[in-house]
């Protein structure tokens, strides 16, 4: 049995210390919010948010209090908001602990691509450049491959690349793996009932 | 003669925008539509000036906030960190009726900064390997590459605050404050939409966000639409 959506994200969750700082990305990541005990971490949104509580409940969203993906949010106790440039030098001065990101790409060197599609629409780059290169720790939450089979784990990125070699961790539906220096995965764990040749069918970069 | 901080309460959005011409440079503060200046941002389409060039996070969404600028055509260049779901600015973007600049979202904030405060230029890490460090300056420092990035001024700053006194001494509301006080610093003249205008000393000079030093004009706007982009939320568990 693989890992569920639920699962990855409660395994990501499980790479955060207590008492740490951690930047949550857009869509799966964001999930690990829930798995993380009370007072366990503070939550950095790039707009200018530390201490990011849970969505609001129905009735209370204030449209001046949203994360960086522009959802309304909370602040809990012991919270506060900075401007940009602030919130940019906690990223780019290495005081933020961990970011955890989805995913296109990643490289068996840890280069990780997850802000464009070749040929697709040019969403923009936003605060994942600054993340992936500022950020203590980088983990990728992402599928392993796409539907059609095709890698996402690969040798090297086809995708325009968000930071080089930054990646220590990424967390599939079939386990855990880390980059390493020569370029190749190292299996951490896997999924429940998942075995080594399925996923090294889906991996474009040799296991170790 | 007065100096430059002379009286800076306008009594209407016309009289707060006076000087803003075609083809200046404009900083609209927001995060999306979160914390926009919504009256300055009508008075300026109101105003009829054109071929703008545009430094704002997102440039609007939704068709609201700046994405009305977008619509009526007065924007020739865009300077942001992310479109995401603005089809206004794709679409424009994609037809070559507007050039887009995308920035990092930390490189758009240290360039506001820097301009502001004076420095031409900064190293930063971020792009290195990527796109955006086509045609920049490359250097090694202590073992790391960086890339070597532009301070980006402005001619004009049009940003929201909360509470904004005569002098300008404002304080920001939540995460309505964002690019906000950056791009006040980076502006030759930072125009003030003010949700409450109070007298000077009725803000506390150690809870000042941004000094009035960097304010030029102040207009007085209680009423906002403050449109959300993405409402979420939860149920209240029961008995709570």
């Amino acid at each position: 049995m693989a890992y569920s959506k639920e699962d990855m994200a409660r395994r990501a969750a499980a790479e955060i210390p207590a008492g740490s700082i951690v930047n949550l990305g857009i869509g799966l990541p964001t999930l690990c919010a829930d798995y993380l005990p009370e007072g366990h971490a503070f939550l950095h949104s790039e707009n200018g948010l530390l201490g990011m509580g849970p969505f609001p409940f129905e009735g209370e969203e204030d449209p001046q209090l949203i994360n960086a993906g522009k959802q309304t949010v909370t602040v809990l106790p012991g919270g506060s908001t900075f401007d940009s440039a602030q919130s940019f030098a906690m990223i780019r001065g290495g005081h933020v602990d961990l970011a955890i990101l989805g995913a296109m790409q990643v490289s068996a060197r840890g280069d990780l691509a997850n802000w464009a599609v070749p040929g697709g629409k040019v969403m923009g780059i936003g605060g994942a450049m600054d993340l992936a290169s500022g950020c203590r720790r980088v983990i990728a939450v992402m599928q392993h491959a796409t539907k059609d089979g095709e890698h996402k784990l690969v040798a090297t990125c086809t995708y325009p690349l968000t930071a080089a070699r930054v990646v220590s961790r990424v967390i599939t539906e079939l386990g855990v793996f880390d980059p390493t220096a020569d370029g190749c995965f190292k299996v951490i764990e896997l999924a429940p009932g998942v075995d080594r040749d399925t996923v090294a069918k889906l991996t474009g970069a040799p296991l170790v | 003669m007065t100096g430059r901080h002379h009286h800076k309460v306008r009594d209407s959005v016309a009289a707060a925008l006076d000087g803003l011409e075609s083809g200046m440079t404009v900083m609209v503060g927001g995060f999306g539509l979160c914390g926009n200046a919504e009256a300055l941002i009508r008075g300026v389409i109101d105003k009829g000036v054109k071929d703008l060039t545009l430094v704002s996070n997102n440039a609007g969404n939704l068709g609201k906030g700046l994405a009305t600028w977008l619509r009526a055509d007065i924007v020739k260049k865009v300077i942001c960190s992310y479109l995401g779901t603005n089809e206004d600015l794709h679409s424009r973007m994609a037809s070559g009726a507007i050039t887009v600049e995308v920035t990092p979202q930390g490189t758009l904030a240290e360039r506001m900064r820097a301009a502001g405060a004076g420095i031409p230029a900064f190293f930063t890490p971020t792009g290195v390997g990527t796109v955006v460090e086509q045609g920049k300056e490359k250097r090694t420092i202590d073992g790391r590459e960086y890339l070597l990035e532009k301070a980006l001024p402005a001619d004009f700053a049009l940003i929201r605050a909360r509470t904004v006194d005569t002098f300008g001494n404002l304080r920001f509301y939540r995460t309505a404050r964002n690019f906000s006080p950056i791009m006040a610093t980076a502006a030759r003249t930072t125009v003030v939409e003010a949700d409450r205008l109070v007298d000077v000393g009725a803000i506390d000079p150690d809870d000042v966000h941004l000094s009035g030093l960097y304010v030029h004009r102040v207009v007085h706007v209680p009423e906002h639409e403050d449109p959300f982009e993405y409402k979420t939320s939860r149920k209240r568990p029961e008995g709570k």
